[in-house]
């Protein structure tokens, strides 16, 4: 049995939103791994606010991306769902605990004003962005090698603790740390921070090189673990892992080359991790764990999957452009860091002047109509909608 | 101890427990992701309408509180999310199909939501005063609508439909039916009113204790009847769908209302219980009404109302007393609300004055409070009162559980961190309210204005032209 073309189309999606979300939510969680090596309180002061200004408009938009794995997995592929959440109850959950200590972190480092605070939700914030993507890795190598099982009777902890998942847990983490530097290049030149800037390059290249050894890394203990996901990733997937390798080094050379102001350097980064993501979905194919499940088996009815292709299309009609309106107004810093308490202390002038207790209407508003009237609009109009809601909800078959 | 042991070592009990818990937190935060936008532009609209400035002091204030319940919002519903499938695992993998599809349409509007949100709360000191207002009417729309979505999916565990079942597998999914199954209006139209009136009492109670404690400028008579009004306006509809949702259950889950209404038999003449605790057939310490429950449901004594004992045991709802004490609850809470909203509803219609009587503000500082109460009940009676099936009549909730051993320690954990969240939640906007206070504001002390800025533009772009007086910012 061949899996239906609305199956094949909807995994597409779903590796699409895994891709978005390596390169959006890993650029936000990379952000909290450069603050934790940022260093002590004065020398980390500078890359530390910038990582903040640049991640605190975006991170909850960039966020939702895991929401919509999550559901979209739900809701096309129900039995990989349900094995996935038993299997690795443990890594999951540790993700999540990651995920709610960074919601902490962002939530009250603004409001924290004593360093001792702020060092502790620093620590939180940044602490959180290794644990996340870390665990989501781990859990990742186990699907791909095929370690969890269709219907697990509880927690597998062989699968996501083999060397492969551990692996691919730290390539995640250097994955983001790598894709989070390119993309504070362009912020630190927006704001004309030069220093910073040359801070990001020597990082994003550091990462960049320690993530390509990781990632040959794991493509050979693939060739042991998971031969069959090898095979396929150097036969079928060869082109797309050709390109992701190929966008890695071009970021490399454009680095070196000092072309810093080019757009071609956050675009072959983006490229690089497009494409290695739907290689493994590729390489995959056409099983949804190989090679116990296949796609076919595992995919919901029909109506379920083209409820889920509609859904990516209002997504795309609806939210592309929300997202486009997101960033150009974060590009051009229209979108400030949010306003500090002097601000609203004193921002305000004086209203009109409080004397007794004056009427909250419209100064100057026409005097009001005589109590008959409105007592009887009043009367009218509550009958009106109560009529209106109980026609609107009257239970079918009720009186 | 050994009880207790057993207990926790059933997995429906701490995973109950644990989405129960979760839930119940998420929920008051969704209210404010719901509802506290429209609050807000509706501050900021009067703001920028009428040039004042005081509206404009409260409306950047709110979405500053916004921004961290909204953080708090995010991660707590993606616990949920998780959630589902981590310890529902038989729900998810047999239903999975048609529960999360909703879900995945809340995916959309939570999406929009925080794109906007991201636009409106940082773009205050760069955007124009109308073009920023109107960047939060996606927030509002998206609030609505995500609403929709996700009580869908819990609507669709209540009246499952869209759906054809084959040897325990679906083989078809309709996802209109699924959308909008039976119960997906009622439920909704409760929620978001239930969202309107949880954000506009809690908001309006900060500020009838500044009230109280004799801060009565313009600033804090604003900052309590804006929002008490729009929750004010949402308490006599939400009366009027609860007596309607109350009906339909009864014809929907009658067995669920049985519980809510202490019908152990079938009957006519069924009485309208107040109170009681129901032990071993008999209801202690409760007043009944005699024959009025089967006038609610039907408009005549002589209506049959449908009792527990129509489905073999097993098939009831355990804790009867529980589900009816805190359907009691909501419905009194409910009341309650409706009657303060009149009260200054009819003093604001003859006076054109708010209350300002500590027998009025006592009350409507607390009016928050029982709005979140009778939130929380009304969600126990709908979850409890489900049991024990996690899709009604279809699916029973100890076959959905996880096999995952170490629920137990994920449920210490949640609880563990919902302190952390909840004093986040609740100190933060407290520390942040204390901050701004300092310094004298002028719009606080608008009588007597020794000092302040010189005059300055009204309008959210309005920057302060004096350097900040107190503590400069420690960034």
């Amino acid at each position: 049995m061949s899996p239906s073309p609305e199956a094949i189309a909807v995994a597409a999606i779903l590796f699409g939103i895994i891709a978005a979300y390596a390169l959006f939510g890993g650029a936000d969680l990379g952000g909290g791994i450069w603050d934790l090596l940022a260093g002590s309180a004065e020398r980390g002061a500078a890359p530390r606010d910038l990582i903040d200004e640049a991640i605190t408009p975006v991170w909850e938009a960039n966020h939702v991306w895991l929401v919509f794995i999550l559901v979209v997995l739900g809701t096309a592929f129900p039995p990989a769902f349900a094995a996935i959440m038993t299997a690795l109850f443990v890594p999951l959950s540790l993700s999540l605990l990651g995920i709610v200590l960074r919601g902490v972190g962002f939530a009250f480092r603004h409001t924290a004003q004593r360093l001792r605070m702020r060092q502790l939700t620093g620590a939180l914030f940044a602490a959180s962005s290794l644990i996340t993507p870390f665990f989501l890795g781990t859990a990742v190598g186990a699907v791909a090698t095929g370690q969890v099982p269709v219907h697990p009777s509880g927690n597998v902890l062989a699968a996501w603790t083999s060397p492969t998942a551990v692996l691919t847990g730290f390539l995640f983490v250097a994955a983001c740390a790598y894709v989070s530097a390119v993309f504070l290049i362009p912020e630190a030149r927006q704001r004309g921070h030069q220093d910073l800037m040359r801070y990001f390059v020597l990082r994003a290249t550091a990462a960049g090189i320690l993530t390509g050894v990781l990632a040959g890394g794991t493509l050979a203990e693939l060739s042991v673990s998971a031969p069959r996901l090898f095979s396929r990733l150097m036969s079928s997937a060869l082109p797309l892992v050709a390109i992701s390798v190929a966008a890695g080094i071009a970021v490399l050379v454009m680095l070196w080359l000092r072309w810093y102001y080019s757009v071609g350097l956050r675009v072959a980064a983006a490229v690089a991790v497009t494409a290695v993501v739907w290689g493994w979905g590729l390489a995959q194919y056409p099983y949804l764990f190989p090679t116990s499940l296949s796609l076919a088996a595992g995919s919901a009815p029909a109506g379920s999957l083209v409820a889920e292709l509609v859904v990516a299309g209002l997504a795309v009609l609806l939210v592309a452009p929300g997202f486009a309106l997101l960033y150009v107004l974060q590009q051009r810093r229209m979108l400030t860091a949010a306003e500090s308490d002097a601000d609203l202390r004193l921002a305000a002038q004086p209203g009109p002047a409080v004397s007794g207790q004056p009427a909250l209407g419209r100064p100057g508003a026409p005097a009001a109509a005589p109590v008959a009237v409105r007592m009887t609009t009043a009367l009218v109009l509550a009958i009106l909608a109560i009529r209106a809601i109980r026609d609107v909800f009257s239970p079918p078959g009720g009186r | 101890m050994g009880a207790v042991t057993h207990v926790l070592a059933v997995n429906p009990i701490p995973a109950r427990s644990q989405m129960g818990s979760s839930l119940g937190f998420h929920i008051i935060l969704a209210c404010f992701g719901i509802a506290f936008a429209a609050v807000t532009m509706t501050a900021e609209w009067i703001g920028i309408k009428r040039g004042d400035a005081a509206a404009l002091l409260l409306a950047r204030r709110w979405s500053k509180v916004m921004a961290v319940l909204v953080a708090v919002g995010a991660v707590s519903g993606t616990v949920l999310s998780y959630e589902m499938g981590l310890l529902w695992p038989g729900l998810m993998g047999r239903f999975g199909a048609a529960v999360d599809l909703p879900f995945s349409v809340e995916g959309i509007f939570f999406f929009l939501e925080a794109i906007f949100v991201g636009v409106y709360l940082y773009g205050w000191q760069r955007l124009s005063p109308w073009a920023h207002w109107w960047s939060g009417m996606p927030i509002v729309v998206s609030g609505l609508l995500g609403a929709l979505s996700v009580v869908a999916a819990n609507s669709w565990m209540n009246s499952p439909a869209g759906y054809t079942l084959r040897h325990g597998k679906i083989t078809s999914i309709d996802p209109v039916s699924v959308f909008f199954n039976a119960s997906t209006p009622y439920e909704t139209a409760h929620m978001v009113l239930a969202a309107y009136m949880v954000t506009g009492f809690l908001v309006a109670g900060v500020y009838a204790v500044g009230l109280l404690r004799g801060r009565r400028d313009r600033y804090h008579r604003l900052g309590f009847a804006v929002p008490f009004t729009i929750a004010g306006m949402a308490a006599p509809l939400q009366v009027m769908m609860g007596d309607i949702i109350a009906r339909f259950i009864a014809h929907n889950q009658p067995v669920k209302f049985a519980a809510m209404e202490y019908v152990s038999a079938t009957t006519r003449d069924a009485p309208e219980w107040l109170g009681g605790i129901f032990i071993n057939g008999h209801v202690y310490l409760g007043a009944a009404i005699p024959a009025f429950d089967s006038i609610l449901v039907g408009f005549s004594p002589h209506t049959r109302v449908i009792g527990w004992d129509s489905v073999p045991p097993a098939q009831r709802p355990p804790l009867v007393t529980l589900i009816h004490l805190s359907f009691d609850l909501m419905v009194g809470l409910g009341f309650f609300l409706f009657a303060l909203a009149a009260w200054q509803a009819w003093w604001w219609w003859f006076r054109r004055r708010l209350l300002m009587t500590a027998w009025f503000l006592v009350p409507a500082a607390l009016s928050g409070v029982a709005a979140v109460a009778a939130m929380e009940a009304g969600w126990i009676v709908t979850e409890v009162g489900r049991q024990p099936w996690i899709v009604y009549r279809v699916l029973l909730v100890s076959n959905a559980v996880t096999p995952a051993t170490g629920v137990t320690v994920t449920l210490g954990a949640i609880l563990a961190l919902y302190a952390i969240l909840t004093v986040v939640s609740i100190g933060v906007p407290m520390i942040m309210s204390r901050r701004w206070r300092q310094g004298t504001p002028a719009e606080e002390a608008a009588e007597k204005v020794p000092y302040g800025p010189p005059q300055a533009t009204p309008g959210p772009a309005a920057r302060p032209l004096a350097p900040p007086a107190g503590r400069p910012e420690a960034r």
